[in-house]
């Protein structure tokens, strides 16, 4: 079967623009060019068609910037990824605009992604209506079936975005997403600013749509315990790059990545008992200069010589279970 | 026995606001001996900061402490005046603030601000205020903490920034810290830096804390006790391990029952319904009513108190152990 998504060497790169002063001073020489940031490093993944990834790493590891870009909302820098098969410049314009609305993105933060001055059915129906998915006349009952699909009161679609709570305009920003009929949605810390009690139910529609739907999901979080429980498989980021890749139970099983299993022993867990906390050392080194070879070598208890030379290759390790480390060879 | 080093009794603060005065906390109480790491637990608007700041009198008008004592070494700081109480904020008593830029002053090195600290409350000479300062950047786990005094806090990252602040926090060796979230927005590998701090302060210096968090997890690891807040007061408290192996407020059960780590794989989680309500349009009676499975007619009246093993409870129809297992 093709995979709903194939992301292959992906890079992208972000120079940050130098003010008029700065660029004539490094034209005349008398400067070094403003860096540049390597947000993804050599991505390939692919995603296949129901599917649940999540993405996890911390911090300007280049979650976001990943799902931008197979959202068609940022252009890669090099590599190529392919819609059902296909990349977007080898289809014809409509197919590719198509393709473009088969992937909606939900963000973290409901407020800033809805126009406060429009009301709810205008920003439930307003793209939905562009794209032909309803008509004029079928309008009001088209948001109010997005609306209760959503798990809002369609009753309360003549209201603006601040009358609502924060878990409710999360529920509107997918409302809003499903309108246009996607096939897949990219949740990129959807959860993450909800309180406990209401990340369960958003959560559960989650899983929800997905059944009902037959949605595809990227699934990007820095909290492993959600995305534990959403993914059927997880990759592992650091620094712009995959460094594991694993089904959701054998990675929390048999995390190989000396990275990962840091990381799943600095998460709180809930039933441990007062502990000893003894963290990995170190920041996270800035992505304006990587460390060479592999990005994890100044923090790595596990670190060789080699590390610091040689990038490694992430590859094969197990049924379905990539990782890149030269501990592997 | 001694005395607790710091005992809260019936804290209640008021703000006012269009719709009048309104109630933000009430009947909050607690004690917090030597060395103690206290969990302040609860959904966002549930009071858990404006509890912080009324204990460091940092309630600006027209908000205002309005009843109960906040007894620190017995003696009741609500009644000190301004200036012994401004003694006491940052010498004995610290904060630290989810915002690392609420302790550090984007204008001033590090350096500058640290040996400030130090001498508005202890006469050292600059020399000896400086080698603090440097320890205490140490002891937060600061690598070269004697270039990084020199240092700006924007040339920081936010990890970073967070640990000036209790680096800052610490200059005293306060007897009290109270921190409101403060690695809510770190990564788990430099918040796991930070909870180890904080543990060795509280294990080798005998500092209580108060940890303000909406993350049980944190407060699993970290804590001794867990007060439990809703709605402005304090529902559930008690020994750590117990009320997360077996809550009996309904909040709180419901509350651990939807977390991912509870419930299998890839299934539904179980939820609470509902939201949080308005602090300003609380429901009459218990204030969880509308949200919870267990309600009865009873209440529609405020729950009655009751204390048994330790554990206090907010609840007229607590979970009984049995269920809770
Ligand atoms: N528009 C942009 N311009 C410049 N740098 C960016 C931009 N977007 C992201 N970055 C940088 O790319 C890196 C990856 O960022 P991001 O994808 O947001 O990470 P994450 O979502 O994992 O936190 C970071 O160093 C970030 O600062
Ligand atoms: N300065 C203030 N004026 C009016 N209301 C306030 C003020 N500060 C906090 N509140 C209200 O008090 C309640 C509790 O707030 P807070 O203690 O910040 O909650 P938490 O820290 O648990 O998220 C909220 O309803 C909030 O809106
Ligand atoms: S390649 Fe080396 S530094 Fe990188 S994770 Fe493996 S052992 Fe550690
Ligand atoms: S007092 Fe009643 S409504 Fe409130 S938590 Fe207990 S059972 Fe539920
Ligand atoms: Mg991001
Ligand atoms: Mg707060």
């Amino acid at each position: 079967m093709t995979p709903r998504i194939e992301i292959t060497h992906v890079s992208k790169r972000f120079s940050r623009k130098s003010e008029l002063v700065e660029r004539l001073a490094e034209r005349a020489g008398l400067k070094a060019p403003k860096p540049v940031v390597h947000a993804l490093d050599d991505v390939s993944l692919t995603v296949g068609s129901g599917e649940v990834v999540g993405i996890v790493g911390e911090s300007g590891c280049g979650k976001s910037t990943l799902g931008r870009i197979v959202a068609g909302i940022l252009d890669a820098s090099a590599g190529e990824i392919r819609y059902k098969g296909q990349t977007l410049a080898e289809m014809p314009d409509r197919q590719a605009a198509q393709a473009r609305l088969d992937v909606q993105m939900i963000f973290q933060d409901p407020s800033s992604s809805l126009n406060p001055r429009h009301r709810v059915d205008e920003i439930v129906g307003a793209a939905a209506l562009r794209h032909g998915k309803t008509t004029r006349a079928g309008l009001a009952d088209y948001v109010a079936e997005q609306m209760r699909r959503a798990g809002l009161d369609p009753a309360m679609s003549r209201r603006f975005p601040h009358q609502f709570s924060g878990g409710q305009r999360q529920r509107i920003g997918i409302a809003r997403a499903l309108a246009v009929q996607p096939d897949m949605l990219i949740c990129d810390e959807s959860v993450a600013s909800l309180d406990v009690s209401i990340q369960a139910q958003i959560l559960n529609l989650f899983m929800d749509l997905r059944r009902d739907l037959n949605l595809t999901y990227m699934f990007i979080s820095h909290d492993l315990s959600v995305v534990e429980h959403i993914s059927d498989r997880v990759v592992v980021m650091y620094l712009g790059r995959i460094v594991e890749e694993a089904p959701v139970a054998e990675l929390f099983a048999h995390p190989a990545h000396p990275y990962t299993r840091a990381l799943l022993q600095e998460i709180p867990q809930l039933d441990t008992k007062r502990r000893h906390y003894a963290p990995i050392k170190g920041e996270i080194p800035s992505p304006l200069a990587p460390p060479s070879g592999c990005h994890f070598h100044p923090r790595c208890p596990l670190a060789m010589p080699r590390c610091a030379l040689e990038r490694p290759e992430l590859r094969q390790i197990g049924p379905a279970h990539r990782s890149a480390c030269h501990l592997n060879d | 026995m001694t005395a607790p080093m710091l005992e809260i009794r019936n804290l209640r603060t008021e703000f006012a606001t269009d719709a009048g005065r309104v109630t933000v906390i009430d009947e909050v109480s607690f004690t917090l001996n030597r060395g103690q790491v206290l969990g302040l637990v609860g959904e966002s608007g549930s009071g858990k900061s404006v509890t912080g700041f009324s204990i460091m009198g940092l309630i600006d008008p027209p908000g205002q402490v309005s009843g109960g004592q906040i007894l620190f070494k017995g003696e009741d700081l609500r009644t000190l005046p301004e200036p012994r109480m401004r003694a006491l904020r940052g010498n004995r008593i610290a904060m630290i603030f989810q915002d690392p830029a609420m302790t550090l002053n984007p204008v001033l090195r590090i350096d500058t601000q640290m040996i400030e600290t130090i001498l508005a409350h202890e006469k050292v000479s600059k020399t000896v205020a400086r080698d603090r300062a440097r320890d205490a950047l140490g002891m937060v786990g600061i690598p070269s903490p004697e270039e990084r005094l020199r240092a700006y806090p924007h040339q920081f990252s936010g990890g970073m920034r967070q640990r000036v602040a209790i680096a800052i926090a610490l200059l005293h060796r306060p007897d009290l810290i109270i921190a409101d979230e403060p690695t809510t927005a770190l990564d788990v590998t430099i918040q796991a830096q930070i909870l180890a701090v904080v543990q060795r302060l509280a294990r080798d210096h005998g500092t209580g804390l108060i940890w303000i968090t909406h993350d049980l997890s944190v407060i699993a690891g970290l804590a001794d006790r867990v007060a439990v807040m809703y709605a402005g007061r304090i529902v559930e408290h008690g020994d750590v391990d117990t009320v997360i192996r077996t809550p009996r407020h309904p909040y709180t059960h419901g509350l651990i029952g939807s977390l991912p780590s509870r419930n299998p794989r890839g299934q539904h989680l179980k939820q609470i319904t509902g939201t949080t309500p308005a602090i300003a349009a609380l429901p009459q009676g218990c204030a969880f009513r509308p949200r919870c499975a267990r309600a009865t007619e009873a209440c529609l009246a405020a729950p009655p108190v009751t204390q048994t093993e330790g554990r206090l409870l907010r609840c007229f129809h607590p979970v009984t152990e049995g269920e809770a297992a």
